[in-house]
């Protein structure tokens, strides 16, 4: 059990959570509750394998696994802003109508080797001391775009005009529209981008960061944590970043509990009862409902709410 | 020159008629297995064969009806819990956990033994079997109901992870405390913790030998008429349901907010470890790992889909019941998801129907003759 090593794979681990929490702040920012991600994840992360696999190109894949979640999300849009549907059991059912079409599609590709997204070192960065060895040596090249996607993010929604229009449609939409907004488009454009990066988590898993195809294990939960993330994190993806590495390293430490006989000075018991595994493998879980607690008392203190539309659908013309 | 027709939609104004609702969900349906089929035959299967053999697996013999209300047990419970929670907009999507817990807690009575499993009565055995497994399930199910009134925690987010940490949970006790020998499950219940089957009497009705209906369904049935009474007949309901539609109206009737959410997720938790009861002990006579094929989200398909009515979950639950049945039959095994999320997005897709009236309209004046 080394830190080297547990922040290293907490970058890596945490980088697709990132990616699917940022994509749901954007889609909830604009007043949509899309509670689908675990499942647009998978078809992501299936699309994205097969795809590589059948071309030999990883970068197809990773175009596959995009359009793959921005697809599946765009039933969602449709259901949710023009038939007014509850974006709670929509939400749900494209959890189900994804893993569905992932393992149905999916058919036969366990213990298959796709190409990958190579690992990557940036040229001058890795060079500085202890720093550059953890955080820009060797790590899979969606890390490092995943670095780049949190300040674009952050400067997007707070300091951009279109930044502007997404959080009026989600908090006001009927005054956005008066304002000649198209509070539909908008809607539609970030549930759409929502996916798209849901897929991309997907596709960070399967041919990325770890990569293979083991149906519905391959997720394994990670889209409802990155739900829960968003909440935590207050609709700031630059809190969300934080929250998705922290929660990598902490799985990884869950991990290394494991190995050694010794845990500080005492026999670990861990090793001696493996059984007591099952209560580490909690944690991740427990720690996620934990963080919301807090979360959800640190934001009413604040005063930072959900966006104020969300999950209302917007009808033009009725009072909101 | 336009069309002469167009659509008009517009939002009704006056009643819903009666039939609707049930002519969009069985619509719905019907076309959820026609979408099934062309993707079936996208990938190069046969739909009209895989259906048959659906169809047969699920309605062809006695002996596989009886699997079909088998499998339909567990959803019913569970769906009558979710469809009261929902009543109150309260997401509930914590039944799996719930469902465990419920068979963890009704466990207890055989393998720890709570009580001589040779000389107590089979009745009491049983009884004190189901309050356990609602007890568990109740408890488990006031942790996001408490977090939820108490803290605003999403109790979406909790009851998922909860659910999580409940297969663990129960995967700890039977690799571990209650192993038999070492495999990942229990011993099998003594015949005294039994839920009594028909097969049971086959001695005395020839019919009944292999059949494996057990006294679960009657279980779900009575839950059915109780949650009924209480949401059309008591206070209680109504206020549930005053909640539900309108929670400002109600806090300013003076009801209790944090108390009826607290109390609701228990109920709805204690009804899905009652299913959890009722599978241990009428089904696998063990508790071992996935003694839930998603059973707790199915249940949330069909909590919606019956529209929350008690009556109407009762003939869902059959339905999906039928599709578990002939679902594990086939290949492949992702269809039997495709099929309930396809199901489930048509029918929140056809309440539009419900709410705004679309009809054919003439746009251009009648030709003068």
């Amino acid at each position: 059990m080394s830190l080297e090593i547990i922040l290293r794979s907490g970058l890596a681990t945490g980088t697709i959570l990132l990616f699917a929490a940022i994509g749901e702040i954007l889609t909830e920012l604009a007043g949509i509750q899309n509670l689908g991600v675990e499942g647009m994840m998978l078809l992501g992360a299936m699309a994205a394998f097969k795809t590589a696999l059948a071309t030999g190109s990883p970068w197809l894949g990773l175009l596959a696994g995009i359009a793959a979640g921005g697809l599946l999300s765009l039933a969602h849009a449709l259901v949710t802003i023009h038939f007014q549907a509850d974006q709670v059991v929509s939400g749900l059912s494209l959890t189900f109508l994804g893993t569905g079409l992932a393992l149905v599609l999916g058919e036969g590709l366990t213990g298959q080797n796709a190409p990958l997204i190579p690992n990557v070192t940036i040229p001058l960065a890795s060079k500085i001391p202890w720093f550059g060895r953890i955080f820009f040596a060797d790590l899979n090249l969606l890390v490092y775009i995943g670095y780049l996607l949190i300040p674009i993010a952050w400067w997007y929604i707070n300091k951009t005009r279109p930044g502007m229009h997404l959080r009026a449609v989600g908090e006001k939409p009927a005054a956005a529209d008066s304002l000649g907004i198209n509070v539909y488009g908008v809607r539609y454009f970030y549930t759409f981008v929502g996916g798209c990066l849901a897929g991309l988590a997907g596709a960070a898993i399967s041919i990325a960061i770890s990569p293979g195809w083991y149906s519905n294990l391959t997720t394994s939960g990670q889209g409802w944590i990155a739900v829960a993330l968003v909440i935590f994190a207050q609709w700031n993806p630059m809190r969300a970043a934080l929250g998705g590495y922290l929660f990598g390293m902490l799985r990884r430490f869950m991990l290394d509990l494991q190995g050694p006989m010794l845990l500080f000075g005492m026999r670990n018991p861990f090793f001696y009862n493996h059984n007591l595994v099952f209560f580490l493998q909690m944690m991740p879980f427990l720690l996620t409902i934990i963080a919301l607690v807090w979360g959800s008392a640190s934001a009413r203190r604040q005063r930072i709410g959900a966006p104020g539309a969300l999950g209302t659908p917007y009808v033009r013309g009725e009072r909101g | 020159m336009s069309a002469p027709y167009r659509l008009r939609i517009q939002k009704r104004t006056e009643e819903v008629p009666r039939w609707l609702p049930m002519a969009t969900s069985i619509g719905a349906i019907v076309l959820a297995f026609l979408i099934s089929g062309v993707i079936l035959a996208i990938i190069g299967g046969d739909p009209i064969r895989t259906f048959r053999y659906f169809y047969n697996a699920a309605f062809g013999s006695w002996g596989a009806l009886s699997d079909v209300v088998v499998k339909a047990t567990p959803l019913l419970l569970i769906g009558l819990g979710c469809g009261l929670a929902f009543r109150m907009r309260l997401w509930n999507i914590g039944a799996e956990g719930q469902f465990y817990m419920g068979a963890f807690f009704a466990s207890l009575v055989p393998l720890v033994p709570l009580v001589d499993m040779q000389t107590t009565p089979r009745f009491v055995i049983l009884v004190m079997m189901a309050l356990l497994g609602m007890l568990g399930g109740g408890l488990y199910g006031f942790i996001p109901g408490w977090l939820k009134a108490k803290f605003h925690v999403s109790e979406i987010i909790s009851t998922l992870m909860l659910n999580y940490v409940a297969v663990f949970w129960n995967n700890y006790w039977i690799y571990s405390e209650f192993s038999d020998a070492g495999f990942q499950m229990t011993p099998m219940f003594p015949k005294s913790a039994w839920l009594p089957r028909l097969a049971d009497y086959a001695r005395e009705v020839k019919a009944f030998s292999g059949i494996t209906l057990h006294l679960g369904v009657v279980f779900g049935i009575i839950a059915a008429f109780i949650i009924w009474i209480i949401m059309t007949r008591s206070r209680w309901g109504y206020e549930i349901n005053l909640i539900g539609d309108n929670p400002q109206a109600a806090r300013y009737a003076g009801i209790d907010i944090t108390r009826n959410v607290i109390l609701v997720f228990m109920l709805s938790g204690a009804l899905a470890g009652l299913a959890g009861m009722s599978e241990v002990s009428g089904v696998v006579h063990r508790l071992q790992e996935r003694i839930s094929t998603n059973y707790g989200f199915s249940g949330v398909i069909v909590a919606w889909l019956a529209k929350l009515n008690p009556f109407a979950t009762i003939l869902v639950s059959f339905l999906f019941g039928a599709l578990i049945v002939a679902g594990r039959e086939i290949q492949p095994s992702g269809l039997y998801f495709f099929i309930q999320g396809t199901i489930l997005f048509l029918v929140i897709s056809s309440d539009v129907l419900l709410r705004y009236k679309i009809e054919l309209v003439r746009t251009a004046p009648e030709a003068v003759k």
